[in-house]
């Protein structure tokens, strides 16, 4: 027998005579296949990979060019006085602030019913809250990572005459990346699981269709189950990902 | 070669060096030997202004490098220097460790960059390492490394900050050997360290620093025989036995 079929049978049926297992497997069929149900969950799934990608995006750049001032604001020649640096790196640090010292969800409150209450294009905005708000930590991340290599490292590339952006670029950077990954790493798998957030700005993600499936058959279980195991899925790959890329880098240095 | 005029160096309130005016001469070895805390390697690392002094100016070949809009950069090249921890870079080879600052900054062919560093490294003995990682190499072998990485750049001067302070014992003479060759080939050295048979035989000239400032000066022959000043006697003393 398929399974639309025994669904048809068993959703005759009253429901004092089912089994637990028959009345499991309605739940599912109906958070599942019936109405391909199914399609939407892939729906909010690409939608969830494509907002972690934007937000990704926009945290990544925000955070090194937020880290790279206040790193060299920090380091810079005593004696030398440079207002622009000074002022950008003021803005930053309250930048900074501000982020790690509020909610998440509250931020994502401000940006989509105060900032950008006219915008239609919410899961956008849900995006672009979310990468404002990874570039705070990453920005942390980087620049911990950046202080915390030798200094003498960064000596001897000046003591040769180097520049500080080729000090940077060339000993600095290539070092620090190996410490900051894991971080940087558990950074992404939390800003991959906020991405559910945005539902509550009408954000269009996985949250967001299990939801709208709940609605329709008010049971909740199997919806959001599914959503738990999409996550814990695309969790477990990215720190695969993330594991083969850090015992690559290990192997450069220690052979 | 590089004049040191009236040259402050405090860190808060701690006066490290207090008001030194010094002149190093082209071809000449100098050694800077005193006890700990007394400035020897912060003087060294302000004549190539990794410490940033707080008064005074430091000319070198006629530039004033102190002056804030002098290219510190373009004077470093001219200095090389080897520290304390070898500070080696651990994510490239040797060989990109020796050809990185070359290419970047001499605008060297990749292959004239490492003809020059096989060469030099052939030196000090260590042609067979250029494709080992600064991690597979020796305390010794890593500071020979670090002087050919510095040589590279083709140094007018030398500056040597306590180059084998944190070596095993038996790897000290291999050190030394290449700076004294490299003395022989008429580099203009300072070198600031403790091994007394090293200032001896090389230097032209000891300067014994203590409390910020040069407390003494003069031939090394004439400094471990008859040292003027009683900081410098009880030092040596200790350090001589």
């Amino acid at each position: 027998m398929d399974l639309s079929g025994l669904y048809e049978t068993l959703s005759a049926l009253p429901k004092g005579d089912l089994s637990v297992w028959q009345s499991f497997f309605l739940k599912f069929y109906q958070a599942w296949f019936a109405n391909g149900r199914w399609q939407q969950y892939f729906k909010g799934l690409a939608s969830t990979i494509e907002v972690t990608v934007i937000a990704l995006a926009i945290g990544v750049v925000l955070g090194v060019i937020v880290a790279m001032v206040r790193t060299a604001y920090a380091q810079r020649r005593p004696g030398t006085h440079n207002p622009v640096l000074a002022v950008v790196d003021f803005i930053f640090k309250i930048y900074v602030t501000v982020i790690r010292g509020t909610p998440m969800m509250v931020q994502l409150l401000i940006m989509g019913f105060v900032i950008f209450s006219s915008s239609r294009n919410t899961t956008f905005v849900g995006a672009l809250t979310l990468g404002i708000n990874s570039g705070a930590y990453v920005s942390e991340i980087i620049r911990g990572g950046l202080m915390s290599l030798d200094p003498g490292q960064a000596e001897a590339g000046r003591s040769l005459g180097l520049g500080y952006i080729q000090t940077m670029w060339h000993i600095v950077i290539p070092q620090a990346f190996k410490t900051i990954l894991p971080s940087l790493g558990n950074e992404f798998i939390v800003l991959l699981k906020d991405t559910s957030l945005i539902s509550v700005i009408g954000g269009k993600e996985i949250v967001y269709f299990a939801k709208a499936i709940v609605n329709r058959t008010y049971e909740p279980m199997f919806p959001y189950i599914i959503t738990a195991v999409m996550y814990l899925i695309l969790v477990m790959a990215f720190s695969y990902l993330q594991s083969l890329l850090e015992r690559r880098l290990r192997a450069s240095d220690r052979r | 070669m590089i004049d040191v005029k009236n040259l402050t160096k405090a860190f808060g309130d701690h006066v490290v060096l207090n008001d030194i005016s010094e002149h190093i001469y082209p071809g000449e070895k100098v050694v800077i030997i005193g006890p700990s805390g007394g400035g020897k390697s912060t003087f060294l690392r302000c004549l190539n202004l990794l410490e940033t002094p707080n008064a005074g100016t430091i000319t070198f070949k006629g530039t004033d490098i102190t002056d804030p809009k002098s290219d510190i950069n373009k004077y470093r090249q001219k200095m090389g220097m080897v520290f304390q921890h070898f500070n080696l870079f651990p994510h490239m080879t040797i060989m990109k460790n020796l050809t990185l600052a070359p290419m970047k900054l001499l605008k060297k062919s990749k292959a004239e960059a490492e003809e020059t560093a096989m060469e030099l490294l052939g030196r000090v003995g260590l042609a067979d390492r250029a494709a080992s990682y600064p991690s597979q190499l020796s305390g010794g072998q890593k500071q020979r490394v670090a002087i050919v990485r510095a040589l590279c750049m083709e140094p007018e001067v030398m500056l040597f900050d306590e180059p084998t302070s944190a070596l095993d014992p038996e790897m000290v003479g291999e050190v030394l050997d290449v700076m004294k060759s490299l003395a022989r080939d008429g580099m203009t050295m300072v070198v600031v360290t403790h091994e007394m048979g090293f200032a001896k035989e090389v230097g032209d000239r000891v300067l014994f620093m203590d409390g910020g400032v040069i407390a003494e000066q003069a031939p090394p022959a004439q400094f471990f025989a008859d040292p003027q000043t009683e900081r410098a006697k009880s030092f040596l003393a200790k350090v001589l036995m």
